[in-house]
């Protein structure tokens, strides 16, 4: 066993410290939507309150640790969501082609063709935004590229001796496809969705940011940014923690997927 | 050559069709009632409702104001807004030129920090510049834009006063100096992924054959870099054309960020305002802009590389 990279050590930490807060964000926060209008945005320092109130009295860095439930709730299940449909129709178009294969390529082309972020505005704020349709939004446009990896890794796989030889045996297509192929892949599938956390939580954030994400008054690290830009003169660390705390989430969640991703080359390279 | 032109046109006919298909049908699943947005203050009657239906063709079948509107569109005309009730086509074209100016200017600054960068990293791969390199750009790639937008304003802005914090300035320079920061915002994630980019692919052309073989006759060191970087470059202008993409959607959060009167921050208040001739204008225009782009990198690619001519013309 080698030892851990220390950025690794550092990104468990971080991520598990977040885990926390959104697991027991009601424990350690009680008090992160208790608004005081009279006390208004203040300052850093002020009793009570480490990194000051925002706009509505409401505690930095309460308001923050309750945050961490929607910065890591709707990512991890837009990567998981995604993925399932990448699974579903990856595999298939990876095995079989044909009519199922065309139909996959066509919706990734489409998909594919606009930045997400972009369509994920046009989308969301068409229908109203709300965090919960900016999720599904953001499934349905993060799923193509899932569908390509599935499917390239999926077509490697078919051709080798042991799929074969499965099918010589006379197994069923299905049990092929979802017993012995996906197996195989799911190491690259496991690096994928970690790497898809990062991007759906700045995509989801950035949707909030815009006020298309969680309704206003929340607690969401995105919405905390935009109500902070008014704050930067009165208190700044009202958008600078949050706004920190997502660089920091997203780069650990990345710097983990593209360690495991290395990991796993490494694996095959010395098999 | 001519049919791989015309049918990357075709492609990219029929995938403007069905986006604009898919926003026209987003504003009838949409919901509330757009005659009553069109309304806006004014009293709510069933005449006046029927009269804006019956003034915005809103009681047509579907096909027949998609018809309508892509009519329009083809010859340049997409509509009036619902907000300002001023032309879209006015409406965009006033705007476009301070978006086309913080990306052209991100884009710069990423491309000529970026792509150096990368290769120096590449050049001392394992050292602890290189090592630092790495983790710098995994934040960069990492951070969005408009968190660093406002760290950025409030370093450099509000804390240190370098910077305006809002506003486009007048003339050249006040204007370069009102851009500054935004387009420094911006060019940080996209400077990331081209550092990124750039080593992996100057790495992978390190470890070819070729270059052993190059060193091995005593080339100087000076000109076997010269083939790595020819051979590099292919990757890099590839994502470099697909960056348009991206750079729209960055602006888009960076324009609310600093107040900037582009075409993101247009696209932000309309969407908000479900204003949809804009939506859907802006829609189309950005999805034509990006597939014009990714067709010249790949003519480009055409005219560089001799091996993917042979390819895609035998396709």
């Amino acid at each position: 066993m080698r030892r851990l990279p220390v950025t690794i050590v550092v990104s468990v930490v971080i991520l598990t410290v977040v885990l926390a807060c959104a697991i027991a964000g009601g424990l350690i926060a009680p008090h992160a939507l208790r608004q005081s209008l009279y006390l208004g945005s203040v300052g850093a320092g002020q009793a009570g309150h480490l990194f000051g109130t925002d706009q509505l009295g409401r505690d930095v860095l309460q308001l923050s640790v309750a945050g961490a439930r929607s910065a890591l709730a709707g990512p991890v299940l837009v990567a998981l969501g995604s993925m399932l449909i990448g699974v579903l129709m990856g595999t298939v178009a990876g095995y079989r082609g044909g009519a199922v294969d065309m139909l996959a390529g066509r919706y990734a082309d489409l998909l594919l063709a606009m930045p997400a972020i972009l369509l994920a505005i046009v989308v969301a704020g068409l229908l109203g935004g709300g965090y919960w349709i900016a999720v599904g939004v953001l499934v349905l446009l993060f799923s193509p590229s899932d569908v390509r990896l599935v499917r390239a890794a999926v077509m490697e796989q078919a051709s080798r001796p042991y799929i074969e030889s499965a099918k010589v045996l006379g197994i069923r297509p299905r049990r092929i496809m979802f017993r012995h192929v996906l197996p195989n892949v799911f190491p690259i599938i496991v690096a994928n969705v970690l790497l898809n956390v990062a991007f759906a939580l700045v995509a989801l954030s950035s949707l909030s940011y815009l006020g298309l994400g969680v309704p206003p008054g929340a607690a969401d690290w995105g919405r905390q940014l935009a109500d902070g830009r008014q704050l930067l003169g009165s208190n700044p660390l009202a958008s600078i923690v949050p706004g920190l705390l997502i660089i920091l989430t997203a780069t650990a969640v990345n710097l983990l997927g593209d360690w495991i991703s290395d990991l796993l080359d490494r694996k095959v390279a010395t098999r | 050559m001519t049919l791989f032109i015309l049918r990357r046109l075709g492609m990219t006919v029929v995938l403007l069709l069905a986006l604009s298909l898919l926003v026209f049908g987003l504003m009838f699943a949409a919901p509330g009632d757009l005659a009553r947005n069109l309304l806006g203050t004014k009293n709510v009657t069933p005449e006046a409702l029927a009269q804006i239906r019956a003034q915005y063709h809103l009681n047509e079948p579907f096909l027949e104001q998609y018809w309508r509107w892509l009519a329009g569109a083809v010859t340049g005309d997409f509509g009036t807004s619902i907000r300002t009730g001023g032309s879209v086509g006015g409406m965009l074209t006033s705007r476009v030129g301070l978006t086309a100016a913080i990306s052209g200017l991100a884009f710069a600054l990423s491309v000529l920090v970026g792509v150096p960068a990368g290769v120096a990293a590449a050049l001392r791969r394992g050292s602890w510049p290189d090592r630092l390199l790495v983790g710098v750009s995994v934040v960069g790639v990492s951070a969005p834009g408009f968190a660093v937008s406002l760290i950025l304003l409030y370093v450099f802005a509000v804390g240190l006063g370098w910077f305006p914090i809002y506003g486009t300035g007048s003339g050249f320079l006040d204007g370069l100096w009102h851009l500054a920061l935004p387009s420094v915002a911006l060019a940080l994630g996209l400077g990331a992924f081209v550092v990124k980019l750039t080593r992996a692919a100057v790495l992978r052309e390190l470890d070819e054959d070729y270059v052993m073989f190059a060193r091995a006759r005593g080339l100087a060191p000076g000109r076997v870099l010269v083939i790595v970087l020819r051979n590099a470059a292919i990757p890099i202008v590839t994502s470099l054309g697909l960056m348009v993409g991206y750079l729209f959607g960055g602006t888009v959060l960076i324009e609310v960020t600093f107040a900037l009167p582009g075409l993101g921050a247009l696209l932000e208040q309309s969407v908000l305002f479900k204003d949809f001739p804009v939506v859907q204008a802006l829609t189309v225009i950005v999805a034509f802009v990006i597939s014009m782009t990714a067709l010249l990198v790949d003519l480009a690619y055409l005219a560089i590389d001799p091996r993917v001519r042979a390819r895609t013309v035998r396709r």
